[in-house]
């Protein structure tokens, strides 16, 4: 019973996401990997329960080695994606009104 | 961690931090549809993250804490230099390192979970496991396993570190496909008695090994479509585990990424207008020679100096760039805005045509461009967007770029790729060419473009030709 509620929750959510991932412009689609990336590292959750429960010592030691590349994966998966973000700036301080003016004109 | 008896309040907060970290995921996928508002989404995505970790070490199953917290700053401390030094030119690698990452996680949760519900406790009892259980754990070492090589595979591949070329031999697809049969069936039997330990080691075992033998038949070139797969594996991998050990965020994150590894895949291959069978069975460009249009004699491409070139940029009123991974390999990207600039100054527009396939994963190029400095504004990212700029164009400049221009692409039936959608420079007045030499792309195809009356070539280095440009027309500059 429980498997099928977590299975709407599945399908419920891929739906989500195919909705809401179809609007995403192919400028983004680096930075929407390394997001859905960073989000699915979310397995660290899983990691921490492994590394932390008293399951015996090599599972402690599976587990912690999970935690590692979980954590690793989180990190490392939001920040890139967050210095990728940073540098789709539409315009660069110093010429802003100039490129400003020129996007008018070419509408 | 079942939820069947009442709640308790400390499961209560978990499940709130759970639910919370869920809807900032779904919010900050939301937010990548407009560049202006991504960065901050994102910013909430991964606080979201954070309520859930913090949220997950309340966990009452949890009874020593050092080993958690060693490992949270080891991957802190492993993170947080590789994703700041990083080139975006080498962000296909990185990636790929990263799905790696996050599915040694899951195999080994999955192992642990499979490990402790066969192993005997202190009090004497085994807590078992039941058919559902089994099957989502199953499930979850099988993708997980498959995506931890396949991605160091396809790591490799990119980095240059095994070639870039398919590795076939005779009778590959055959094999594969057993293996995938023996894999299955193993998932069978462990499904059906969820006790039988060699089941769920073949099952782990077979998955790291199709991941290896699935990805080294596959060129170089398809490598934007692997990316994809292997992202997609990499959801449902966590999804699995969400199912096995009964957690719905993760759930939830796994099937947010299953679908985005998805839809890019379909992008990808409907971009190189092929299908998954193809790219993964297909081996291509594995036979490039022999397949020559017998149409005349072979016509030697043009020449243009970087000077006779720089003038005709210099009075050009629109430019369309269309830039490849060549570009990315030559760091041409800064020099290229230098002349971008050079040319906006004396009055033209310039643009940049991106094909979706361009680089070595979806939207690699616009992420360079934009490193560059580069407005994005400028960035046509759809094909047929771009052809209707081409068409008025004066110079079109093809740096590092060849399959996405070969005409063949609409002309020759015979043509691996035939049907792919592509950019048509030779409908500007005239298009430039900057290439390192004569040989063909990196799927070993032809390309005719190179022949045609008004493509001129200027043979070099990407970022030494495009340095020779912007000196050129400084120069024109200063005489006048």
């Amino acid at each position: 019973m429980l498997q099928i509620f977590q299975l709407y929750v599945f399908i419920l959510a891929g739906f989500v996401g195919f909705i809401v991932i179809q609007r995403v412009p192919p400028l983004l689609h680096t930075p929407l990997m390394s997001a859905t990336n960073a989000i699915s590292g979310i397995s660290l959750v899983g990691a921490i329960v492994a590394a932390g429960g008293q399951y015996g010592k090599l599972s402690t030691i599976l587990g912690f080695i999970a935690v590692v590349c979980a954590a690793t994966n989180v990190v490392a998966g939001f920040l890139i994606t967050d210095r990728m973000l940073a540098m789709f700036k539409p315009q660069k301080a110093a010429n802003a009104k100039e490129q400003a003016e020129m996007k008018g004109a070419a509408r | 961690m079942s939820e069947l008896g009442p709640l308790s309040s400390r499961d209560l907060i978990i499940q709130a931090t759970y639910l919370i970290a869920s809807v900032f995921f779904i919010l900050g996928l939301r937010s990548l549809t407009k560049p202006t508002q991504a960065r901050l989404g994102m910013q909430q995505a991964a606080m979201g993250m954070l309520f859930a970790v913090i949220g997950t070490l309340l966990n009452a199953h949890i009874v020593t804490y050092q080993w958690i917290i060693i490992g949270l700053v080891v991957g802190a401390i492993i993170g947080y230099p590789m994703a700041m030094k990083v080139p975006m030119t080498a962000m296909p690698q990185f990636i790929a390192f990263s799905h790696a990452f996050g599915a040694i996680a899951a195999t080994l949760v999955g192992v642990v979970e499979y490990r402790h519900a066969f192993t005997m406790d202190m009090g004497g009892n085994m807590p078992g496991m039941s058919n559902g259980v089994a099957a989502a754990i199953g499930f979850e070492v099988l993708f997980g396993a498959l995506t931890v090589t396949g991605s160091f595979m396809a790591f490799g591949k990119l980095q240059e570190l095994i070639t870039g070329r398919p590795i076939t031999f005779p009778g590959q697809n055959a094999f594969n496909i057993t293996l995938i049969a023996v894999a299955f069936l193993s998932l069978g039997v462990l499904i059906y008695n969820p006790g039988t330990a060699w089941a769920f080691y073949t099952v782990l075992a077979l998955g790291l090994f199709l991941g290896v033998s699935m990805v080294l038949p596959i060129g170089g070139g398809d490598m934007p479509v692997v990316i994809s797969l292997l992202n997609s594996y990499a959801g449902l991998a966590a999804a699995a585990t969400g199912f096995a050990i009964g957690n719905n965020v993760l759930i939830i994150a796994g099937a947010l990424e299953g679908a985005g590894g998805f839809i890019l895949s379909i992008i990808m291959s409907k971009a190189m207008n092929r299908s998954f069978a193809n790219i993964i069975f297909g081996a291509f460009g594995s036979a490039p020679s022999g397949t020559k249009k017998d149409g005349g004699p072979a016509r030697e491409p043009k020449t243009i100096t970087a000077e006779d070139a720089a003038t005709q940029l210099a009075y050009a009123g629109s430019v369309v760039i269309i830039p490849g991974y060549g570009m990315a390999v030559a760091q041409a990207q800064h020099t290229c805005r230098e002349l971008h600039e050079l040319i906006e100054k004396k009055g033209g527009k310039v643009s940049y045509a991106i094909h979706p396939v361009a680089g070595r994963m979806p939207g690699h190029l616009n992420v360079i461009l934009s490193e560059a400095g580069i407005d994005y504004g400028a960035l046509l990212t759809d094909v047929d967007d771009a052809n209707r700029v081409l068409q008025t164009a004066d110079v079109a400049v093809i740096v590092g770029a060849n399959d996405i221009v070969n005409p063949d692409a609409e002309d020759d039936t015979s043509s691996p790729l035939y049907g792919m959608p592509i950019f048509r420079p030779w409908t500007a007045k005239v298009s430039f060419v900057i290439k390192r030499g004569k040989g063909t792309g990196f799927s070993g195809v032809e390309n005719p473009l190179f022949t045609k009356d008004n493509t001129l070539m200027i043979y070099g280095d990407g970022k030494g030709v495009i340095g020779n440009l912007v000196k050129e027309i400084k120069a024109l500059d200063e005489g006048h």
